[in-house]
Parts: structure tokens; C-alpha cells; sequence
């Protein structure tokens, strides 16, 4: 594989984990134990909608065959979605939500914090935008997760329940393939070794505010990257590209 | 487990609660402006209170600064006595200053 090749598949990873997460959390819109934290959610949702559209732009125009960010998002099968399997899971209940978005932002803000500075200008420029949503997106899920796991025994146990449920699929942002190798030699993404022990760190301390047990490091779940995903991203590219497979080429 | 008994009970009370308190959201557009009001929300604590203010009042680039306070600290005036309180205000003209002649000559004023 080389550099270009590589750029793009890391490019159109980020952009699957951006639009996966966007449909996860515009799934409260109507649900939201609050108005507000609906509100909270419905905008995290189209922070990530427009995130997507940045990376899938940019991975058509690297590509140079043509395909514009629609047809990246909606005429690609589940085994061409590289999103990560944590994205994919169901949200539970809000603890649930609030927790995926806790151990997922933590580590999304630690890789565009060190790709801001990537040669690949235009991945460079996405990443000095989103920085800014995801530090916020990490603020708020944090102060639920604090609120909820130090709040009554019920909300305790329910987000450490969460916290062990979604462990199993943190490993797998940590996990380096060729592609990963190349961003990091060629176009200097992060190291994930390095940026797994600063995940580490930050959920330590967060957990520990929360008065959560961190899980122990079992065996972990992987393959989303590659293509390899639950049965859940079948519903939702379901759902989510079924108005463009019906209707080719529609717009607004 | 939870840290502080007490801290836990008065947070049972408030999330058991059938709405949470109103907060009152005030914003400042710009530098050297006043923080104006602009709405309320509904927030379980202070700094769910400014998160939500953030999320509900900011999304247009509406503001550089928030200030969330809790509607029930507001001291306000009762309506009834608006006589009383804006009436003798009415027909006070001189308070204004519109006596002075200003000289011609003077500018800037």
C-alpha cells in the first residue's frame, strides 16, 4: 500500500466514525431524558454530520475517481465501513450513550491533537476544526459521567454496567494495521501505543472523579476497521442510506 | 462507591425531582457589551446549568461569555406596585438632561 492509499483509508475511517457516531446520537432526538440534553445530543449529532462531510469530501477528492462525499456515505456496503465496533453498539440507556462518548472522544481528541500538525494539509485544517467540538463533546459527556457514576447507587451501577459493557471495544482503537503504520511513518498521524497511554491517563483520572472501577483488559473485540462489523451497522446503513439506494442521486 | 453520603441524598432529591430547577441564561454578544438575557433552561446542578446554556443559547455564534443564574435567586419586582415603584418617575422631565444649551463651538458632545 502506498501513502496515498493509505491517506485515504484513514481519511474515509474517520469520516465512518464520524457519521456512525452521528446516527448513534441523533437517535435521542425525541428520547432525551431532558429537553436540553436532547438538544445536547441533537447537536453533537450534526457536529459529526458535518465532520463527515469534511473527511468524505476530501477522501473523493484524494481519490480523484469522482465520488463525492454522498456517494462515499450512502453506496458503500457495511464491509466497506471502517468505523470502529464501539460506535456501532447500541446506546443503551443514557449512561450508556454518555460512557461510549466518553472513551471514544477521549481518544478521538488525543488523534486530531497530533494530526493538526500532519503534512496532509487538508487533514490537518478538519482536524483544527473538529478539535474544537470534541474537546466540548468531552467536556459535557464528562460531566455526566462524573455526575452519574458519583450520583445515586442506581446511576452508579447502571454507567459502571456501561463502562464494563464497552470496555471489550476499546482495544481496538489502539490496534495499529498497515494502514495506520504508513499515517504514522509518511503523514505523521499518531502513534497508538503512545496515544493508548494517554488515553489511559485521562479516563484514570475521569474515572476516578466518577468514583468508577476501571475495567481490566480482557480480551477485546475488533475488526470494524477492516470491515468486520456487528450486525448493528447493518441497521443502521440501513437506515440511513435507504432514501439515496431508492431514490439514486436525490437531493434536497 | 459514592463519596459523600449527604452530597448523595441532596442529589436523589434533586434528580428524583419531577423537573429540575430553572436557571436564567444571560449572554454577552461581543466585547465590551453587557451580558443581556436571552432565556432559561432547566439544569440539575451549576455546571450542567452552563453546559446547557451553552448548547441551547450558542449555536449561532450568538456569544463570547455566559452567565447562568438560578431563577429562584432572582429578587424581582411585583407588578402591583408598578405605580408606586415607575409612576413618580413619569412626570419628572428635569431628571433628563435636555436644559443645557450646548455652545456651538464645543465638539464632541
Amino acid at each position: 500500500m502506498n501513502k496515498e492509499k493509505a491517506l485515504i483509508a484513514y481519511v474515509t475511517r474517520m469520516g465512518d466514525n464520524a457519521i456512525i457516531m452521528a446516527q448513534r446520537l441523533s437517535e435521542w432526538v425525541g428520547h432525551g431524558p431532558e429537553l436540553e440534553e436532547e438538544m445536547a445530543m441533537g447537536n453533537f449529532a450534526l457536529d459529526y454530520v458535518g465532520q463527515s462531510r469534511m473527511y468524505f469530501s476530501y477522501a473523493g477528492e484524494l481519490e480523484g475517481k469522482g465520488r463525492s462525499e454522498d456517494d462515499i456515505c450512502f453506496l458503500r456496503d457495511g464491509w466497506d465501513y471502517g468505523n470502529v465496533l464501539l460506535l456501532e453498539q447500541p446506546n443503551g440507556d443514557y449512561g450508556e450513550t454518555i460512557a461510549r462518548l466518553v472513551l471514544f472522544e477521549t481518544f478521538y481528541s488525543l488523534q486530531l491533537g497530533a494530526l493538526v500538525t500532519s503534512p496532509a494539509k487538508k487533514l490537518a485544517e478538519i482536524a483544527a476544526r473538529a478539535i474544537k467540538e470534541s474537546t466540548y463533546h468531552l467536556r459535557h459527556a464528562g460531566h455526566w459521567l462524573i455526575r452519574l457514576g458519583d450520583g445515586t447507587d442506581e446511576s452508579h451501577r447502571r454507567v459502571q454496567d456501561a463502562i464494563d459493557r464497552l470496555w471489550t471495544y476499546t482495544g481496538e482503537l489502539f490496534e495499529a494495521d498497515q494502514v495506520d503504520q504508513i499515517m504514522q511513518s509518511d503523514w505523521e498521524a499518531p502513534d497508538l501505543t503512545d496515544l493508548r497511554g494517554h488515553w489511559h491517563r485521562q479516563i484514570d483520572e475521569l474515572l476516578a472523579k466518577a468514583t468508577l472501577q476501571k475495567p481490566d483488559d480482557g480480551w477485546m473485540d475488533s475488526g470494524g476497521k477492516n470491515g468486520h462489523h456487528s450486525e448493528h451497522l447493518g441497521y443502521i446503513l440501513a437506515e440511513m442510506q435507504s432514501l439515496q439506494r431508492t431514490y439514486p442521486g436525490a437531493n434536497w | 462507591m459514592p463519596r459523600n453520603k449527604l452530597q448523595k441524598t441532596q442529589r436523589e432529591e434533586i434528580m428524583s425531582k419531577q423537573g429540575w430547577p430553572l436557571y436564567e441564561v444571560f449572554i454577552r454578544a461581543r466585547a465590551g457589551l453587557s451580558h443581556r438575557h436571552v432565556g432559561s433552561i432547566h439544569a440539575a446542578d451549576k455546571t450542567m446549568a452552563l453546559d446547557h446554556a451553552r448548547d441551547l443559547y450558542t449555536r449561532r455564534n450568538e456569544g463570547i461569555s455566559i452567565w447562568v443564574v438560578k431563577s429562584a435567586d432572582i429578587i424581582a419586582s411585583d407588578p402591583i406596585d408598578s405605580d408606586a415603584l415607575f409612576g413618580p418617575a413619569a412626570d419628572k422631565i428635569y431628571r433628563h438632561p435636555t436644559f443645557y444649551k450646548i455652545p456651538d463651538d464645543v465638539e464632541n458632545i
